[in-house]
């Protein structure tokens, strides 16, 4: 158990990062009087070669990022071992790594993660999370020069789960990065992909699903800094939301500093509303200090279904329901379909559609 | 042998200031194997009909009837419209992202013939159909109607026509937006889906272009939301060289 030495501020819910969080449904990660568990959580079966996992103490292990964020400062603060994961430099690791995390139970826990990623290496991580947790986690990325790296996070949590956690990458130069973040389950899931650069040349790909159902409060806050000059980013997140007070919150911060020359960024959110009752937020937000720029945009759509989709689908004998799901999962398809994992491609995709056996229920 | 019978079809659309109509009454019998070419100017109605008995949501039946063998169309939904036999090839095709040509097919088909198709014969039918209709077959695996030309999403329509099989189809303005290649590569795949099917055709289109592919048996001119005039063949040769300016100002 651990407590916190430091004179933190509790969120108030006036804070711009904060106001649309449920912050009563937190079971405590914000508040300092809690008491909570530092444990690792999160498990590995068999690692290939060329993979290592280990636990280190706190100290040997500090942060490389910056945050400002108060959960992720606390998490830094109570921690006393770290997880850490690296994956070997040249090497070329064809089977996903996977990691998962399942029913840890519904007290609090904090947890921190770092995972380096080798020049030139290339991988993939998955994190998988499912059953009942109350967890705030922190996971930092480094990718070395030229690495090529794809970080999926799966949120399948009970509904009563509480989730908040910063994913931060620092990509080198030359090296890329995809992230797949699907948020699919839990009661409140907050989620931090951020992202900076370390090199010229270096990519960011942010990928995103999330289907919030009654009451679900699924909210992602990307952060992509270009501090450097010539890098790249490409965000897409897509949500549908059904059901009494489902809500979603996009926020989609792009900060193209002076220096950073040469940058080429754009971010998609779309968000399609299923039922009345639902809310989905979508704040995309384009900061830019330099003109010399290869591009930078940014779209926000939330929307019902489009009634001539659905019309021409019925009128080839199709019925509504089919019709809807069709929809849907073309939806979600064009962004799932990218991870190049079947197994993982259809879990979700049978995961959207039961969801969507919800609609209207 | 199919009828369509429309009786004094009476179709209004909400607007701001509230209903208007746009069908005032329109009479009209197809039998299989006839193909009936409507035409028309330019906001007289011609696709609020075929919308209408497709039963697109945004019109609302004010009056009359439309029967296919006497069952009665209005009364069904989208889908039973289509699974009872009727088929309309749309001006505009709509995008359906993430949705492949290969799947919404064999769902359509699934649903219109009451099982899955047989994977084996499935996948030749398609290649054939698609093969006559000069399309790629990489063409399968796009989106429906996704970054199409207007020639392709036109195939993309004839090419559901040969594969769902109708008894009536509705051609709302196939003509538009096509090259004459296209124009005959499409006209053909309509006469073929005849011969062999006996299929009742409604012809709607602006201009006579077409009807030198698809030969009508029956000409009736459309304006201001009825049939104002009927006849064979010839009437198109009349429209083609004096237009539809009698027909307005009456």
């Amino acid at each position: 158990m651990s407590t916190l030495t430091t004179n933190y501020l509790i969120p108030s819910g006036r804070e711009e990062a904060w106001r649309f969080t449920p912050l009563s449904r937190l079971g405590g990660l914000h508040d300092p009087v809690v008491e909570v568990r530092d444990v690792i959580s999160l498990l590995a079966q068999d690692l290939p070669a060329g993979v290592t996992l280990k636990r280190v103490t706190s100290s040997a292990q500090f942060p490389i990022s910056q945050t400002n964020d108060i959960v992720i400062m606390r998490i830094r603060e109570a921690i006393s071992e770290v997880l850490l994961l690296e994956i070997a430099k040249d090497s070329e690791i064809a089977e996903p790594i996977k990691l998962t995390r399942n029913d840890t139970g519904l007290a609090p826990q904090l947890g921190r993660t770092v995972i380096k990623v080798g020049s030139n290496a290339r991988a993939t991580v998955i994190i998988e999370n499912q059953g009942s947790a109350i967890l705030a986690e922190e996971i930092e990325i480094i990718l070395e020069p030229g690495a090529s790296f794809t970080f999926i996070s799966l949120q399948e949590w009970e509904n009563d789960s509480v989730h908040i956690g910063r994913h931060h990458a620092i990509i080198g130069k030359d090296a890329s990065f995809t992230s797949f973040v699907v948020t699919v389950g839990g009661s409140v899931v907050r989620l931090l992909p951020t992202v900076e650069y370390a090199g010229p040349g270096s990519s960011a790909e942010l990928n995103g699903v999330y289907f919030a159902t009654d009451g679900q409060h699924f909210e992602h806050r990307i952060h992509v800094d270009h501090n450097l000059p010539k890098a790249k980013s490409r965000v897409n997140y897509k949500g549908a939301l059904s059901g009494l007070n489902a809500h979603t919150v996009w926020i989609g911060d792009v900060y193209i500093h002076a220096a950073a020359e040469g940058t080429d960024t754009y971010e998609l959110n779309r968000n399609l509303l299923l039922s009345d009752g639902a809310r989905a937020d979508s704040v995309p937000n384009l900061e830019i200090e330099t003109g010399e720029i290869v591009g930078a945009g940014h779209a926000s759509t939330t929307g019902r279904f489009d009634d001539e989709q659905l019309f021409y689908l019925e009128s080839r004998g199709i019925p509504a329901e089919i019709a809807r799901r069709l929809v849907i999962r073309g939806f979600f398809a064009e962004i799932i379909s990218k991870i190049h994992l079947e197994t993982i491609e259809e879990r979700l995709m049978a995961r959207i559609d039961n969801e969507l056996a919800k609609v209207g229920e | 042998m199919s009828t369509l019978e429309i009786k004094n079809l009476q179709v209004s659309v909400a607007t701001e200031t509230g209903f208007t109509e746009i069908l005032r009454g329109v009479d009209l019998t197809i039998k299989s194997g006839e193909t009936h070419a409507i035409m028309g100017p330019n906001g007289s109605g011609k696709s609020t009909l075929a919308y209408s008995i497709a039963g697109h949501p945004k019109y609302t039946i004010t009056g009359g009837s439309v029967t296919l063998d006497g069952l009665d169309v209005l009364a069904m939904k989208v889908d039973e419209r289509a699974k009872a036999g009727l088929f309309l090839a749309m001006q505009y095709p709509v995008e359906v992202p993430g949705v492949s040509v290969s799947n919404f097919l064999r769902t359509a088909v699934t649903a219109i013939r009451g099982e899955a198709p047989k994977v084996r014969t499935w996948v030749g039918e398609v290649k054939s159909a698609m093969t006559e209709l000069n399309m790629d077959p990489a063409f399968a695996e796009r989106n429906v109607n996704e970054g199409f030309s207007g020639g392709e999403k036109k195939r993309h329509e004839i090419l559901q026509l040969e594969l769902l099989k109708p008894k009536i189809a509705i051609l709302d303005e196939t003509d538009s937006g096509l090259d004459v290649d296209a124009l005959r590569i499409v006209s053909e795949g309509v006469n073929r889906v005849k011969e062999n099917s006996e299929l009742g055709i409604m012809l709607i289109t602006h201009y006579t272009r077409i009807l030198r592919y698809i030969k009508p048996d029956f000409v009736h001119v459309f304006a201001n939301g009825r049939i104002v005039e009927e006849g064979g063949p010839e009437l198109a040769d009349k429209l083609e060289e004096n237009g539809y300016a009698e027909y307005i100002s009456a």
